[in-house]
């Protein structure tokens, strides 16, 4: 069961990225990318290689429809390696309930807004370094990852609060 | 031995990771020089039909603006037929005849997807090989140039936009002739720069900038944009100039491909002189 819900809701975020957000013009090329949210909602117990290659295949997805050679899969794969490491050092130790999934309600609004903007300025860092394929433009690159990443840490704080309504209320 | 195995087991995560990351950033490398990776280009079956299916539904949206667009594209070429003309000197004798070669012939195309916000963008057409697309094959519109296609399936192709760090554009100034080299620098999607304009050349603002044929992919004439500023910049000897693009990428939703039926021939002889060719 809920392995379904999660293979629709990997087909769901790859679509709302590249048929929506990616049409999404905010001055100058920034460019939200929501989809990491995918990543960063797995459950806590997820398994390390189950992990890793979740991450690996919605990179890929969304480079394939993106013309981005593979630097969403790089950036995205950093990100999933990166996830554990952040969460032990958020959380101190694994949370006791082994099958949640990270929300408000599990890990606290200031642990999960500090959670997601880790992780995704790690995640925008490899992407927009990767896209320029050189470091001369540097200011240039920090500031849009800076202002991107703060559009998509908006969008997956509004991800998070819209996911996990329903298991809260059990 | 054991022990390695050992290390492995314990450490596996980062050795998946490991594997991972290699795995992306050789698909990174390697599809950067190889033009076939197939799987990794908008082109693909899989992408193309999803981005055919949603612009299905959205292009309704844009349906007044490209009936517009049409009916200026019309009113344009109607201003050049022959009907419209006096003719006033009865010495002229002209008609048809096989002086005049065809070189260009155009395909008509639709946009599918598009993007104006990475440094590097791409434009997805719903037309392919079957259709008689090719690599290489310029793209325009009524009002100026689009880009160049680089890959093709057989129902859909992707193509270099203009908004690309890797297009080279040979252009000239209308008014003198003198010819440039047009290449995006990022930010602001609307303007590009214009390079090589030598010092002694008059500028002025709003001079129309169009292609300037020295190349295999775009007629001669095709207009880019007009020039609205202008520069040297520290350590050049040549002006850099800032040109407002005729058309906007971001509404893009029909376009002719170019089609050269001299480019082989042309290709051929060009071969045998040494030196990189710009598009």
């Amino acid at each position: 069961m809920f392995r379904w819900k999660l293979l629709l809701m990997f087909f769901a975020i790859v679509l709302l990225q590249v048929l929506i957000l990616n049409n999404v013009y905010l001055g100058g090329y920034i460019n939200p990318q929501v989809y990491v949210l995918f990543v960063l909602i797995l459950p806590f117990d997820v398994r390390g290689w189950h992990l890793l290659l979740m991450a690996f295949f919605l990179g890929l997805l969304i480079d394939v429809f993106e013309d981005s050679l593979a630097i969403h899969t790089a950036s995205t794969v950093m990100l999933a390696f990166a996830r554990p490491f952040v969460l032990k050092l958020l959380t101190g130790k694994q949370p006791d309930d082994a099958g949640d999934v990270p929300s408000f309600r599990t890990l606290g609004t200031m642990t999960l807004f500090v959670y997601s903007l880790v992780l995704i300025l790690i995640h925008h860092m490899v992407l927009f370094f990767m896209e320029m394929f050189h470091f001369r433009d540097f200011t240039e690159t920090i500031f849009r990852v800076v202002i991107s990443g703060g559009l998509t840490l908006l969008f997956v704080i509004i991800g998070f609060a819209l996911f996990n309504r329903p298991t809260s209320k059990r | 031995m054991r022990n390695l195995f050992r290390f492995i087991q314990r450490y596996h995560f980062f050795f998946f990771f490991l594997l991972l990351q290699v795995v992306a950033l050789l698909l990174t490398l390697s599809s950067q020089h190889f033009q076939q990776a197939y799987l990794f280009h908008s082109s693909n079956t899989v992408s193309g039909y999803v981005y055919r299916t949603y612009n299905s539904i959205s292009s309704y949206m844009h349906l007044r603006e490209v009936n517009e667009q049409l009916l200026e594209d019309n009113r344009r070429l109607m201003e050049r037929n022959r009907e419209n003309f006096l003719i006033t000197d009865q010495q002229v004798f002209k008609h048809e005849d096989s002086v005049s070669q065809r070189r260009y012939t155009y395909l008509n195309a639709g946009v599918i997807n598009k993007s104006v916000n990475r440094r590097n963008n791409y434009m997805t057409l719903n037309k392919g090989r079957q259709h008689g697309i090719e690599p290489d094959m310029g793209v325009i519109t009524g009002n100026g140039v689009a880009g160049i296609v680089m890959h093709v399936s057989d129902n859909f192709s992707s193509v270099m936009s203009l908004l690309h760090s890797d297009m080279l554009v040979s252009v000239k100034i209308g008014k003198n002739d003198h010819i440039g080299t047009l290449q995006w620098e990022g930010g602001d999607y609307r303007r590009t720069v214009m390079s090589y304009i030598p010092p002694h050349v008059d500028l002025s603002v709003g001079d129309s900038i169009f292609t300037s044929g020295h190349s295999r992919v775009f007629p001669e004439n095709v207009f880019v944009g007009t020039i609205e500023d202008w520069e040297v910049r520290r350590g050049e000897n040549f002006f850099t100039a800032t040109v407002k693009m005729a058309i906007d990428h971001n509404k893009l939703s029909l376009v002719y491909v170019v089609k050269n039926l001299m480019r082989e021939e042309q290709e051929e002889l060009e071969s045998a002189v040494p030196g990189d060719i710009q598009f």
